[in-house]
């Protein structure tokens, strides 16, 4: 997209990635991708298994950073600071770049602390407003209703779609500024996966999403923007609606269509 | 265009397409066949023709609900998605194509008893040769997927036009040279007016091939020779 058009539709840059490329040991993953993420809208990557979509999202908050022999080469600028300079401040980082993952990861403990324990990880709150921060990120994550009179049982004695739920209020719950979905549905029944699409819908409103998903009608579904990647490389990066009905590269229309090959 | 990982998604794919091509030509042998029964006064060809539009509508459900069927089912993307919102559009249009040459056919038989031929049919035959030639080229623009071959109809349907606005005067000339007339001569009318309209449905066909193709709509004026209200409001002064 142009940098007109950007301005036109009132378009703003959350996260920049320039150049940026990615390796595990001598093996390289990401070649010199260059893409924006815009403020309050929600990005889709999608492509074949290995394509890197997962590794560009793990670059987003530095989760590599917990491996190692993997290192990233470029730039990746949030609000405009490069967020891989060695001196980032990675739980700083990582409160304002939350994550939710495949599987419903919640800690085994009740309902109530899997949301608390990360508040109080960043912030010392008195009860009453902890309280507060706890129902809220609950309704944020349209969980609320279904939990109100049971926040003491165990996180892990919800249903796989609530448990993504609850990891979705988690990462809610410490007020981040993007949020970084991996597959967050795949592993989810039909019903679950629509109330996290609808959930995503709402929380654009206040955050910045990526989402990395298998699923194309998924990315179709829920994004505004959508970057297509191969073997590492950003093959198109563009509006969801264009993408899906007409895209610009012969790849990308073989990828969605499933002709691949 | 490589293959679909699923086989049997080509497979109905390829069969929206060549029923697309079945329909295309019972459509221009429908025309040619309503033209002809018109020309001759040839009221087995006429029926003929009429029977032969229950095909038509026939195959034009059929493909409308392997579209929607293959919609629900595969949740097409991109030129496939185009693909098939581009049978339905083309299925409608050869099916309208139908029904206008039926129309034809069906004056051909009412006007078997009149004696007098009118020489307006000399100028009915050009628009004919006119709407085919942009059915023909409509549909081959489809069959091989050609825009700019199609972009050609859409701006040729003009000529169409232009004719269609002599046999007007023409027919109207008849009317009031004898009252006698009137009566084939509105129905040459309403058969000229068929005629034209075939050729709009022949220019909706190439919009699709292009939209099609490019994924792009064409825009929304067409080239245009002298309109209706310009032709109603200032009526041919010689007569």
């Amino acid at each position: 997209m142009s940098l007109a058009n950007a301005v036109k539709l009132d378009l703003r840059t959350k996260i920049a990635v320039k150049n940026l490329s990615f390796f595990y040991g001598d093996s390289i993953a990401l070649k010199s991708v260059n893409m924006p993420v815009y403020t309050n809208k929600v990005t889709a990557l999608i492509g074949p298994s290995g394509c890197g979509k997962s590794t560009l999202l793990r670059v987003m908050n530095r989760m590599y950073d917990l491996y190692p022999r993997q290192r990233a080469e470029g730039e990746v600028l949030l609000d405009g600071e490069n967020i891989l300079d060695a001196k980032q401040d990675l739980n700083l980082l990582r409160a304002r770049v939350g994550m939710v993952f495949q599987k419903p990861t919640p800690f085994p403990m009740s309902i109530y602390e899997n949301i608390a324990f990360g508040i109080r990880l960043y912030e010392k709150l008195p009860k009453i407003e902890l309280d507060g921060r706890v129902e809220t990120a609950l309704k944020g994550a349209a969980l609320w209703e279904e939990v109100r009179d049971k926040l003491n049982a165990s996180g892990l004695s919800l249903s796989g779609g609530q448990q993504q739920r609850l990891c979705i209020a988690r990462t809610v719950a410490i007020q981040p500024e993007v949020i970084l979905f991996d597959e967050p549905a795949s592993a989810l029944d039909p019903i679950s996966t629509a109330k996290v699409e609808e959930l995503i819908d709402e929380l654009k409103a206040n955050y910045t999403i990526v989402i990395v998903t298998h699923n194309m009608q998924q990315a179709a579904r829920v994004s505004e923007y959508t970057a297509f990647m191969y073997l590492g490389e950003l093959v198109e990066f563009g509006g969801t609606s264009h993408m899906f009905t007409s895209p610009d590269q012969q790849q990308t229309q073989n990828y969605i269509t499933g002709r691949f090959g | 265009m490589p293959e679909h990982i699923v086989r049997s998604y080509d497979k109905e794919l390829e069969d929206l397409g060549r029923k697309i091509a079945e329909m295309g030509g019972i459509a221009e042998k429908m025309l040619s066949d309503a033209m002809d029964a018109l020309a001759n006064l040839d009221t087995d060809l006429a029926h003929t023709t009429i029977a032969a539009d229950m095909r038509l509508d026939l195959l034009q459900r059929d493909i409308e609900e392997q579209a929607i069927l293959t919609i629900a089912r595969r949740q097409p993307m991109a030129m496939d998605l185009r693909e098939i919102i581009a049978a339905i559009r083309i299925s409608g249009d050869l099916e309208r194509v139908g029904d206008l040459a039926k129309n034809i056919a069906k004056r051909a038989i009412k006007l078997s008893t009149e004696p007098r031929f009118p020489r307006a049919l000399i100028g009915l035959k050009s628009m004919h040769e006119a709407a085919a030639m942009l059915l023909k080229d409509a549909l081959d623009a489809y069959a091989l997927r050609d825009a700019e071959r199609a972009r050609m109809v859409w701006s040729n349907d003009v000529e169409l036009d232009a004719l269609e606005d002599s046999v007007f005067r023409d027919l109207l000339t008849f009317m009031m040279e004898d009252p006698r007339n009137i009566s084939f001569c509105a129905h040459l009318l309403f058969c000229s007016k068929n005629i034209e309209r075939i050729g709009d449905h022949s220019t909706n066909i190439a919009e699709t091939v292009v939209y099609l193709v490019t994924g792009e709509p064409l825009p929304t004026d067409r080239p245009k020779g002298s309109s209706q209200r310009s032709r109603l409001a200032a009526p041919p002064a010689a007569i």
